[in-house]
């Protein structure tokens, strides 16, 4: 018998017995199901539970401590005949078209300056993130103030300038009502899309540029053929990170308006708000919350098959 | 009448406790004093941030300890904005779990009957002792088979306008009819001193004002039994288009964007000359007379006088917010609770938080009017009558749960809004005759 065998004898006798959990473990196929456990109970507990909550909710008469009965679609058949839901429809889809593009363009703006180097970069960097960080119910109170019929700041400073000559009425007005809303959202939406396409940007290559610069290419060329391409993947995720948020904003406007004046700034969350806490009528309030899920859904597709297009390519 | 200091208070125990043994609730209430509990009894009361801050005061300093000297209870006062309390009921009632007692605004305890104690025998025995409770007080805590709460008090409404400048354009008092409070605030307008009312979103001003305007004029949601909605008629529309004249002859047009607060600050800053708000304008004016002044110089509280909303075609209606103390169904305090029901509303004990109001609310019962407390100010006087005769939405019909939709859904509120705003008044109402129809269809 060689000397190797003997050892290898050895080793394997003392070796203890193993479990059956390690045996089964052993098997990759168990341990990706035991190592994968942990997220799925995550995701099922605070993801999947409280949305297939909601659509069995939607689907009932339930009212604030009444369980309620089956109704079918009943929920969702009132909503379609009722004014107020389809303004609200209306005015989310602008609030989110209007803020997103702002958003972007800004940000974009933004973050190319930013990517310039200029004394008191990192300063102007860290300063351009306080809206972001600032709680938004806290920033949303000081807007209020900012946008008061009486007291306004910005109506101070427009008639001290000789700009105006009477009030603006900011949050009276049903059109500027939505439109202050949307100023909020951009303001406090500008710095994740500044901050997050500037590490896009810091991702590209500058030989590109200098071999475009040396191609002759003009600065705007140079953005439109080299840069966007290569940012627009980051910017189509940095849009749909913004989108869905912005779809289902709630205490901005809950804090600005109410949802008034007449509905003029009434939102889907808001809109829920009202039916389900401010009525107590939980299903009719679960049935307005998940007619967002088919829109917010189409959205995710589109970006979605849209990034991998690009990545493919 | 009698004081109540917290020496007395305190003094609340002893002969209570043999009381609750022999008689429970009834037998408390007749004996005035209260039971000892054993030592661990925990109640959670959970009530808004009152807009008269020595109220809060009291609750904590002399309620909180009389409480537990008294029914041997240890009393957890939670104060949260009156806004969220909604969203603490819900959450609270579907997870099964939270405050044994909640302190609800309007008429929500109609939203959450399913979900309250009945409390008939406390509500019952304290209407008994204290003279009655008011109509809006009943018909916002009782729905006709059970008590679904305990009334605790009503927030009076009354406008606020200013003397001085109501003086100046002829009128020694407040005008008595809509007609002659626009002819008032068309010139005061012209002034640069409008009459300064909310129209947006907001569960306080906005229909504390807007629903008696709508009654006034003899529009009316539903028929007498709640069961047809009544919107659409000839006085409705008449209304409306009285609004509108109304917003752009006297009215600050910032009023569509305001809130429960914004008149007061506009108030008090001395932009407007007249708005329906509780008491807590002149209240504040008086209690920091330096900070709060005239354009002359003096104190702005002595220029401070109130009075109810003016008469319609269809005569003079009001609309006062109404608390209730709820017992909630899931609490596992019930005799606790509603031992502390009884011993708060009593009373004694109710005289030490009444006083500390200063007239902002009146009590529950018609018993508070002959408080020697509404002569010590005689501005403060039309606060003292105004639990009687107020409506609650839904009037004539019941306040039940269609009634808070409408109100929730600021149906009548935006009708008026968006009539402001420039749609046709035919065209706002047949608007919130549709929204109203499908309420109480």
């Amino acid at each position: 018998m060689a000397v190797s065998e003997v050892v290898s004898q050895r080793a394997f006798a003392r070796t203890p017995p193993r479990s059956a959990t390690t045996r089964l473990l052993e098997d990759e196929r168990w341990l990706a199901v035991v190592l994968l456990l942990p997220t799925v109970i995550l995701l099922g507990l605070f993801i999947a539970y409280p949305f297939v909550d909601g659509v069995l909710l939607s689907v009932t008469d339930a009212r604030v401590g009444v369980p309620g009965s089956f109704v079918g679609l009943q929920n969702f058949e009132s909503l379609w005949h009722d004014t107020i839901f389809r303004t609200a429809v209306w005015n989310t889809f602008v609030y989110t078209a209007v803020a997103t593009v702002f958003k972007l363009a800004l940000g974009l703006w933004l973050a190319l300056l930013l990517n310039r180097h200029f004394k008191g970069k990192a300063f102007a960097r860290a300063f351009i993130l306080l809206p972001f960080i600032i709680p938004t119910v806290l920033s949303t109170f000081a807007w209020k103030w900012m946008f008061d019929p009486t007291f306004s700041v910005i109506n101070w400073t427009l008639f001290q300038l000789g700009l105006i000559h009477t009030r603006i009425n900011w949050l009276g007005d049903p059109n500027l009502a939505l439109i202050s809303v949307i100023i909020v959202n951009v303001w406090r939406g500008v710095p994740f899309y500044a901050i997050s396409l500037l590490a896009g940007l810091q991702t590209i290559n500058p030989e590109l540029q200098e071999a475009a610069a040396i191609d002759g290419a003009r600065p705007w060329q140079r953005f439109w053929h080299v840069t966007w391409p290569l940012l627009l993947p980051v910017t189509m995720v940095v849009v749909l990170f913004s989108v869905v948020p912005t779809f289902a904003d709630f205490q901005l406007v809950y804090v600005l308006t109410g949802g008034g004046p007449a509905n003029a700034t009434q939102l889907f969350a808001t809109y829920a708000y009202q039916i389900g806490v401010g009525t107590g009528l939980l299903g009719e309030g679960a049935a307005v919350s998940l007619a967002m899920f088919p829109f917010l859904l189409i959205v995710v597709i589109v970006q979605l098959l849209y990034i991998r297009r690009v990545e493919v390519h | 009448m009698p004081r109540m200091n917290r020496r007395k208070l305190l003094k609340l125990s002893g002969a209570g406790a043999l009381a609750a043994r022999t008689g429970g609730i009834a037998a408390i209430l007749a004996s005035g004093k209260a039971p000892a509990y054993a030592q661990g009894t925990t109640v959670h009361w959970l009530r808004w941030n009152d807009f008269v801050p020595s109220s809060d005061v009291l609750l904590r300093s002399q309620i909180i300890p009389a409480c537990a000297k008294d029914l041997g209870i240890t009393l957890n006062i939670e104060m949260i904005n009156g806004n969220d309390i909604q969203a603490r009921t819900t959450a609270a009632i579907q997870s099964g779990t939270g405050p044994d007692v909640i302190c609800a605004l309007n008429n929500w305890p109609q939203l959450y009957a399913d979900s309250v104690a009945d409390v008939s025998e406390v509500a019952e025995k304290i209407g008994k002792d204290q003279g009655g409770f008011y109509a809006e007080s009943t018909a916002v805590a009782n729905n006709g088979k059970k008590w679904l709460g305990v009334p605790w008090c009503i927030v009076g409404a009354e406008n606020a306008y200013r003397k001085s400048w109501f003086e100046a354009v002829g009128l020694s008092k407040f005008p008595e009819t809509w007609d002659e409070y626009r002819a008032a605030g068309k010139k005061l307008k012209a002034k640069g001193q409008p009459i300064g009312q909310a129209l947006g979103h907001s569960f306080g001003d906005p229909p504390t004002f807007w629903y008696p305007f709508l009654w006034s004029f003899g529009g009316m949601e539903v028929d007498k039994n709640g069961k047809k909605a009544a919107l659409d008629s000839k006085a409705t529309v008449e209304s409306v288009k009285f609004a509108v004249a109304f917003w752009k002859d006297c009215c600050d047009e910032g009023g569509l964007a305001w809130d429960d607060s914004s008149n007061n600050r506009a108030f008090l800053s001395n932009t407007i000359s007249s708005t329906l708000n509780g008491a807590s304008i002149y209240l504040l004016a008086k209690r920091e007379p330096d900070k709060y002044q005239t354009e002359k110089g003096t104190p702005l509280w002595q220029d401070i006088l109130h009075a109810p909303l003016p008469k319609g075609p269809a005569g003079q209606f009001s609309y006062q917010l109404p608390m209730t103390n709820m017992l909630m169904g899931y609490s596992k305090q019930q005799d606790a609770a509603k031992k502390f029901l009884a011993w708060i509303t009593s009373k004694p004990v109710y005289q030490a938080w009444f006083d500390s109001q200063g007239g902002y609310t009146v009590g529950a019962t018609t018993i508070w009017e002959q408080d020697p407390l509404w002569n010590k100010d005689p501005v403060m006087q039309p606060f003292r009558l105004v639990g009687r005769g107020a409506q609650f939405p839904g009037y004539p019909g019941p306040a039940d749960r269609r009634a808070a939709e409408v109100l929730s859904k600021y149906v009548i509120i935006d009708m008026y809004a968006k009539a402001v705003q420039g749609m046709p008044a035919e065209d706002a109402v047949k608007w919130a005759t549709g929204e109203v129809e499908k309420i109480y269809a």
